[in-house]
């Protein structure tokens, strides 16, 4: 039997004041379970990042809740918030945010840093994740010497190397040709996924749509469909 | 925690163009504040070197006076009186004046000249060539060996002068601690020939130099003293009136402090704003750390580490240099008037930590304001 992840229920967000105000999330409802991937997909504009942002707990909502495997976030304080986000959640933004002065091993390890593991075990358990992802050999170099595509597969590994049970993908196949976009999207299929794991992609590529377990479709702030694996098209 | 610092250090130290320029906006702000008050306490200092040389523990004068050089004698009475008054072990005079030597080449040089007492020479330099003695033969003066005893034509022991057409014969060569301000070189004989050789008014006496017989007895001297219509002040003091004198009563101190301001003003400016845009280009980078899970406090931590530390280096950097600068200059002029001193360091050190809070605060405003959603957002 699957087990939900996430839960969010009837989140709403809005930004701005008077008649400048636009209403971002109107009401957005949705599950999403440990062992699947879930795309939330919809125009610029639609709602997706800010949905995404309001259920890894880095935007609060005006109303509703997200339930993250029991715990309610939004009642946690911001430094609770904060560790929740550490341990449990792992971002992969789109346009990476590596730091260029720092190494691809000495990125990778900023997790466990922050989880105060001492500086020369968190580069050693990085390492590791470095080799998960196929980088092992580039280790020391800065992360603009690297292509886009490993770049990505560094933002993976940081966002993996403290183990989290929630991945965050924001618009992972962006900035990559369609082979590379495809190679990233099966490899976090075949390598990152797992029972314990929900992965969670905001996109509009419809070429990666084929690794999907559910998609969510979003329109005008508003969820139109959630459509199941068999039932994408 | 030493992990984020060392995030912190890397981030700062690896961008080497930035760090290169908060480092040299710092440490030429630093050079300059220590560099000009350096020169206020080397001038301050040598304006107080007569004091520092004679070395007396307490000096009777004119109410009036403000500096050593400006001295205003006091009638004979004044010794007489001080020396009876109780706790006094001794009293002398001192006279201190200047006057223009022909030279034996006919030129003219100004000098200053100190008389010092007959009996005991109280406040005599030590001796580098000649004999202590020989200050009572006739004619004796001392000259001071500085950087000003050139304008003598380099002297020596049995060279002779014509002082108000009375003959003067160098015999011995001194050194003293501190050197003059005027530029003038310095020559030492009795008080009975200082004030023979030299014209003055009615009265002679410049100052009255005590001895007192116990620490506890100064302020029953100053006491007494002010009784005569005089004032006794302490070594110490008499350095702090004239430091006074020439702070606030000659522009000296205001430009002084305007060039420090200024200085301050700079580093600030140039470490304020590079380490604005330091902070700028890094921002989504700060951003992004907030979405991991990095708390406010552990950011602002960066920061003050990453501005504390560029501030001390240069601070370093800064007094290194300076001190290397003044090094050099006083290998060339031996007179060169400029002191580093713990107060100079203190001045520049809390300039320095106001310029790291300042970048700092700038930084750390930028930094807790930026939301993790703005990095998604892009």
């Amino acid at each position: 039997m699957t087990k939900t992840a996430i839960s969010a229920h009837q989140l709403v967000k809005w930004f701005g004041e008077g008649e400048a105000r636009t209403h971002a999330v109107k009401a957005a409802s949705f599950e999403a379970n440990f062992g699947e991937i879930f795309y939330l997909v919809g125009p610029s504009g639609s709602g997706k990042t800010t949905l995404l942002s309001m259920v890894s707990g880095i935007l609060k909502p005006e109303s509703g809740s997200v339930t993250i495997d029991e715990t309610d976030i939004w009642t946690l304080s911001n430094d609770e918030l904060a560790d929740f986000r550490l341990n449990r959640i792992g971002f992969v933004f789109q346009d990476y945010h590596l730091f260029p002065r720092l190494t691809t091993l000495e990125n990778v390890a900023i997790p466990l840093i922050l989880k105060q593991r001492v500086w020369d075990d968190a580069l050693q358990e990085a390492l590791k994740y470095l080799e998960i992802v196929g980088l092992k050999d580039r280790a020391h170099l800065a992360p603009f010497k690297l292509s886009g595509g490993e770049q990505q597969r560094v933002a993976i590994a940081r966002a993996i190397v403290s183990q989290p049970d929630i991945l965050i993908f924001d618009e992972p196949t962006a900035s990559l040709d369609g082979d590379t976009g495809k190679k990233i999207m099966s490899f976090i299929n075949d390598e990152i996924l797992n029972d314990h794991r929900c992965v969670l992609v905001v996109t509009h590529d419809s070429r990666i749509f084929e690794y999907a377990d559910k998609i969510m479709k979003m329109e005008d702030g508003a969820v139109t469909a959630i459509e199941h694996k068999n039932e994408i098209k | 925690m030493k992990g984020i610092l060392k995030i912190a250090f890397k981030l700062l130290v690896n961008d080497k163009g930035k760090f290169a320029a908060l480092l040299m906006g710092i440490t030429f702000a630093v050079f300059l504040m220590v560099m000009m008050t350096s020169i206020f306490s080397g001038v301050l200092r040598s304006a107080s070197s007569v004091v520092i040389n004679i070395g007396a523990k307490i000096w009777v004068m004119d109410p009036a006076v403000t500096t050593v050089a400006n001295s205003i004698p006091m009638p004979e009475f004044v010794e007489d009186a001080v020396r009876s008054i109780d706790g006094v072990k001794f009293a002398v005079p001192l006279f201190s004046g200047s006057a223009t030597l022909r030279l034996t080449n006919g030129a003219y040089q100004a000098v200053s000249i100190l008389g010092l007492d007959d009996t005991s020479l109280l406040g005599r330099p030590e001796l580098m060539e000649g004999n202590i003695d020989d200050i009572f033969a006739e004619n004796g003066f001392l000259v001071i060996k500085d950087s000003e005893i050139n304008k003598l034509n380099n002297p020596h022991i049995g060279t002779t002068f014509e002082l108000n057409e009375h003959r003067g014969v160098i015999v011995g060569i001194a050194k003293v601690a501190a050197n003059g301000l005027f530029g003038m070189p310095t020559l030492y004989t009795t008080y009975n020939r200082a004030i023979q050789y030299i014209p003055t008014a009615r009265y002679t006496t410049s100052y009255v130099l005590v001895e007192p017989k116990s620490p506890e007895a100064v302020q029953h001297i100053k006491d007494e003293v002010k009784k005569l219509g005089y004032v006794a002040v302490t070594n110490e003091e008499f350095r702090d009136n004239i430091s006074t004198y020439y702070k606030y009563k000659t522009g000296l101190g205001t430009n002084i402090l305007i060039m420090t301001l200024i200085s301050f003003i700079v580093g600030l400016s140039i470490s304020g704003q590079t380490f604005y845009t330091f902070i700028l280009e890094n921002l989504d980078k700060f951003g992004a750390l907030k979405a991991i899970g990095a708390k406010s406090r552990e950011l602002i931590i960066m920061i003050v580490f990453q501005a504390g530390f560029t501030a001390l280096t240069g601070y370093g950097l800064g007094v290194g240099l300076c001190t290397l600068m003044i090094g050099l200059a006083k290998m060339r002029l031996p007179n060169y008037a400029s002191v580093v001193t713990f107060g100079n360091l203190g001045i520049a050190f809390i300039m320095v930590l106001i310029i790291a809070i300042f970048s700092s605060l700038i930084g750390v405003r930028k930094v807790l304001k930026i939301e993790p959603f703005d990095v998604f957002r892009g």
